[in-house]
């Protein structure tokens, strides 16, 4: 925490990074003060109007404002990739965690299937899980963490694995340490900068790959606004309403790349080789 | 790779098959709605009774327990029987191989043009490190992996179908004109990706002993380059290649729904989209296969490229 802080103050381009990315929080938070219509409110008699003063970014089918509709969208989508995150990390990190420190069964029976995970193209699962059990964001979050947890488990375990092997752990099993102090007091402080950077610079990634489950069907369902599935509205009318597929996509665009930016310069702050390496 | 070792790779395939069959297999059976009544209205909104949905049960074995399903579907999979399609009204293995050609020229074309972009643009930008190229190149990978490829998908098909009306905004078929956006598409995605893996490798050995060594006995900056460091540093492209064309094979699924390609991933997105889980269970397993065998293949390839392991041998 005390290097975020430092980091902030030091390196200008995490400093304005950080800034944005707050700014992207606060707007989605601020939505509904920012925003001049109700994002589901449908006037017919408004449908498909190019964007003008009144509508920045144009109206849809249904009349509703898209300005509107993307402020509210990011409050679904920022929501879902962070949660997604959120439990990839935690499942990853627990899971990868238990079996380095435990080792034996409990590590084969880990491994073998993460090893089954890992050979095999992920998005087809998660589209076959999220799609089988139908659309939802909560589906889609579930889909994507049963085929992403895998890279934070392998990178978890094997950083433990070292850990383990280093003297301040076996002075803490000599002192009687019992496994779950070591493992949070010893353990998880070390893995933690690691694992929180592999997070961060996923949360792009993540963010694309929920919106294009989405933007199938197999995610947010209408008339929630959120991007991917704006994108699947507005594809039907790429004719004569392009603007419903130019503002969403740009919104995940910025907000990628926002993300990543942050990502490589969070890394550069918490550099982890300064941290684990024994 | 030694005979034992590809011995215990072709084990690990079928294991992993075995799995990925078990889980999509209890997905299919948690799945909310009642198949069987769907099966028989086909979609239209029609009345079914109750004795139609027992005798179809019974005549798909639905009413045996779970178990007993999953052995029975594995013992036809192994035969090369994985089901009747509902949608597609054939075979699921027929509906497969339909799918095949336009899914193997799609990635093949796409992957083709991807290298032709990302190796030179690659290997100039760590040649010409800090040159504008280089930092044109540098900007150009950065937001080529914040892009999704379906946005991007979408917005050349809106500039260049609609706007400029150089190539036709309904696909479906297989031919040149339909094929060149979905490949541009999947191309500029993945160049990001491998314009920076080329770069960086050409970077690396480009500061091996080995270089200050030839530079020292005086060869010329060509041979060096072609000669010594790009067989280097291209190798290790094979085996992204291999994952590459492994997801590209089942995972454009969504770059081919934007574009009506008629490949496996849209099929996969349409069988579950009409809740087909024969087809589904079919698509994911072969997909499965495709991906494993290929990675089986980059690793035997090396066998044979690697100078090293070919003297090992």
């Amino acid at each position: 925490m005390e290097t975020i802080i430092k980091g902030l103050k030091t390196n200008r381009s995490f400093a304005i990074t950080t800034g944005l990315v707050l700014f992207l929080l606060a707007i989605a938070a601020l939505a509904p003060v920012l925003a001049p219509y109700d994002p589901t409110f449908a006037n017919m008699s408004d449908a498909y109007m190019d964007p003008s003063g009144s509508h920045l970014f144009g109206t849809d089918k249904l009349g509703r404002d898209c300005f509107s509709r993307v402020l509210y969208g990011g409050r679904s989508s920022l929501t879902g990739v962070l949660c997604l995150v959120f439990c990839v990390f935690a499942v990853g990190t627990t899971l990868g965690v238990l079996s380095g420190y435990f080792g034996g069964k409990v590590d084969i029976i880990i491994m073998r299937f993460s090893d089954m995970m890992i050979s095999f193209p992920g998005m087809i699962l998660a589209i076959a899980v999220a799609g089988v059990m139908g659309g939802s964001l909560l589906n889609a979050i579930i889909a994507l963490t049963i085929v992403s947890w895998t890279k934070y488990a392998r990178l978890a375990r094997s950083m433990v694995m070292k850990i383990k092997r280093r003297d301040f752990v076996d002075a803490a099993i000599v002192n009687g340490g019992t496994s779950s102090h070591i493992l949070w007091t010893h353990i998880l402080p070390n893995i933690l900068p690691m694992m929180v950077i592999t997070a961060a610079s996923d949360i792009g990634g993540l963010m694309m790959e929920l919106a294009g489950l989405s933007f199938l069907g197999f995610g947010a369902q209408p008339p929630a606004p959120e991007w991917g599935l704006m994108l699947n509205e507005g594809r039907q009318q790429l004719q004569t309403a392009p603007w419903l597929m130019i503002f969403p996509g740009l919104a995940i665009f910025v907000t990628v790349v926002i993300f990543n930016l942050w990502g490589d310069n969070l890394r550069d702050v918490l550099d982890p080789r300064n941290d684990v390496e024994d | 790779m030694t005979n034992k070792q590809i011995a215990s790779r072709l084990g690990q395939i079928v294991l992993v098959l075995l799995g990925i069959s078990f889980i999509t297999f209890c997905l299919i059976m948690l799945a909310p709605g009642d198949v069987v009544r769907q099966m028989i209205a086909g979609g239209e909104d029609i009345v079914v009774s109750q004795a139609e949905i027992e005798a179809l049960k019974k005549e798909l074995g639905l009413d045996q327990p779970f178990f007993m399903q999953y052995l029975s579907w594995l013992g036809r999979a192994i035969t090369g029987n994985l089901g009747v399609s509902f949608m597609m009204k054939m075979p699921v293995t027929e509906a497969l191989w339909e799918r095949m050609p336009g899914t193997i020229i799609l990635s093949v074309t796409s992957t083709i043009l991807m290298l032709l972009f990302s190796i030179p643009a690659g290997i100039y930008s760590a040649v010409h490190r800090g040159s504008w190229f280089d930092n044109i190149v540098r900007g150009w990978t950065f937001l080529g992996v914040s892009v999704p490829g379906f946005w991007m998908g979408l917005m050349l098909l809106f500039v260049f179908g609609l706007k400029l009306d150089l190539v036709p905004i309904v696909g479906g078929d297989i031919g040149i004109d339909t094929l060149i956006l979905p490949a541009v598409t999947l191309a500029i995605n993945m160049s990001s990706k491998y314009t920076r893996q080329v770069r960086t490798a050409v970077l690396e050995e480009l500061h091996q002993d080995y270089v200050v060594g030839a530079r020292a006995r005086g060869m010329s900056e060509s041979h060096i380059l072609w000669k010594e460091v790009l067989p280097n540093a291209l190798l290790p492209l094979i085996t992204l290649l291999g994952l590459s064309l492994g997801n590209l094979l089942g995972g454009a699924a969504v770059v081919e729904t934007v574009f009506s390609w008629p490949g496996l991933g849209r099929l996969a997105i349409e069988a579950i989209t009409y809740r087909d889980f024969q087809l589904v269970q079919g698509v994911v397993i072969w997909i499965a296969l495709m991906y494993m065998v290929i990675n089986l293949c980059v690793d035997l390839s090396y066998n044979y490229l690697d100078p090293r392991l070919r003297k090992a041998r």
